[in-house]
């Protein structure tokens, strides 16, 4: 069942981005998704909306770019539980290390495999 | 007093017609497997063509196109007075580096996407105004070099709308001469910047049409002819949309080319090749005409064609700042001899 909910979750959220480059103006870019995506999954995560839907659809709400968003905000909330206001400048990028470390570490590796050069 | 070779506000007309005695083309290898493919001069099967950059490998493009026009012709460089040419890149930098490998006087030009017309246009105005006897002229395009300076990497991975064109890995040269046999350039219609507001990078085709049906007009009016006179009317680079949107401007102007008018960038691909809207870039019209447009003409097939070369004029910067984007049309009368 979790991976019907995956599918359903994850697909809604990729069908919005989608919506929201087809349907707005050129000026509206893909990058433009991409902020939007992760502060408005870091705004719903604070509202403790996203928690839920990350237990109904696993992997299918953590992987798009609101997942992103939800790590973010929830770090913060911890980092600030633990060490007073600063944490919440330090709590959401400790939250997301492993998956930025694993970007510049896949990233490098595919550098070396590949000519990255457009 | 008014220019004595020129005829209403944008045209110059030739007294002694500069004849093109060679052209070639060479492209990459998706516009070989185009519908046009036979016609060029040399298909590389990579678009790479050998070199470590795609920056290196327009120069290879553009250079190995010079060099084939010159063979073809049988000249050497220093039989040339002047070499015109250019590019997309920044600071023309195709052209330039090609003509650092060439030993000829050099005019670095950057009409954009019109650059191939603009390079016919000014040639031949040396040759027929007595300052030159033959001149080298062209222009190029690669599909990688384009994307990186103009739009996104490709490694994003960016969704194309269906107005989106694709570039041209290819370049086209051309020798003009005083004398010699081979079709001849009679006329040039100058085109002015025109900017109707259109802003949106993805959709050029739209941001040139304005001003390719303004030069068209203005050729009619200048020179008191009607596109009967023509057996093929072209422009450059407005793929699908574009062209649409030039002949309804120029039916609003009250000229019906719809009959005789197409555009290089929907000859040069088919549409099994999911290019979208067409072909665009300075290697598109200056490898369509250096290729399959002139060999038609000698083949007879056509007789008298007016194209326009159309260029967008803007920059990445430009288009960060949000201005819109301004287009240019430049026209060149070729007729059989």
């Amino acid at each position: 069942m979790v991976f019907f909910w995956a599918f359903v979750v994850g697909g809604a959220l990729c069908v919005i981005g989608q919506l929201l480059m087809d349907l707005t103006s050129y000026k509206f870019t893909s990058a433009h998704v991409l902020v939007t995506f992760v502060t408005a999954g870091a705004v719903i995560s604070a509202l403790g909306l996203y928690q839920p839907l990350v237990k109904l659809a696993g992997a299918g709400a953590t992987v798009p770019l609101t997942g992103f968003g939800h790590l973010l905000a929830q770090g913060a909330i911890n980092g600030v539980k633990e060490n007073g206001i600063l944490g919440a400048f330090s709590g959401g990028v400790a939250s997301a290390a492993a998956g930025i470390t694993a970007a510049v570490v896949f990233g490098y590796l595919a550098a070396l495999a590949f000519k990255p050069r457009g | 007093m008014a220019a004595s070779k020129k005829n209403g506000s944008q045209t110059v007309w030739f007294e002694n017609p500069p004849v093109i005695i060679s052209t070639a083309s060479v492209v990459g290898p998706m516009e070989g497997e185009g519908p046009l493919g036979k016609t060029f001069d040399k298909v590389f099967n990579d678009t790479y063509c050998g070199e470590e950059t795609w920056e290196k490998a327009e120069q290879r493009l553009m250079l190995d196109a010079m060099k084939k026009a010159l063979q073809k012709a049988n000249l050497q460089e220093n039989d040339i007075d002047f070499m015109l040419a250019g590019d997309l890149l920044n600071q023309i930098i195709s052209a330039n580096f090609t003509a650092r490998a060439l030993s000829i006087p050099f005019i670095g030009l950057y009409g954009a996407c019109s650059t191939m017309y603009e390079s016919m246009a000014l040639g031949s105005m040396l040759i027929d105004g007595g300052f030159a006897e033959r001149v080298l002229v062209g222009a190029s395009s690669h599909y990688s070099t384009a994307e990186r300076q103009f739009r996104f990497p490709t490694e994003l991975g960016v969704q194309r709308p269906m107005t989106a064109q694709w570039t041209v890995t290819g370049a086209g040269a051309a020798v003009l001469a005083g004398r010699g046999s081979g079709p001849v350039i009679t006329h040039a219609t100058i085109g002015k910047v025109i900017d109707m507001g259109q802003g949106d990078p993805q959709d050029m085709g739209a941001a040139m049409a304005p001003a390719a049906a303004d030069t068209i007009a203005r050729h009619f009016q200048d020179t008191g002819r009607t596109c009967d006179y023509y057996d093929l009317i072209f422009t450059g680079d407005l793929g699908s949309y574009g062209k649409k949107l030039a002949e309804q401007l120029l039916k609003q102007k009250g000229y019906d080319i719809s009959e005789r008018f197409t555009d290089c960038g929907i000859l040069i691909y088919s549409g099994a090749q999911d290019v979208h809207a067409g072909g665009s870039g300075c290697g598109c019209s200056a490898v369509v005409t250096c290729g399959y447009l002139i060999e038609r003409l000698k083949a007879g097939r056509y007789k008298r064609l007016l194209g326009i070369g159309t260029g967008a004029l803007m920059s990445p910067c430009s288009v960060q700042q949000g201005e819109t984007i301004p287009g240019i049309g430049h026209g060149v009368v070729i007729e059989a001899r």
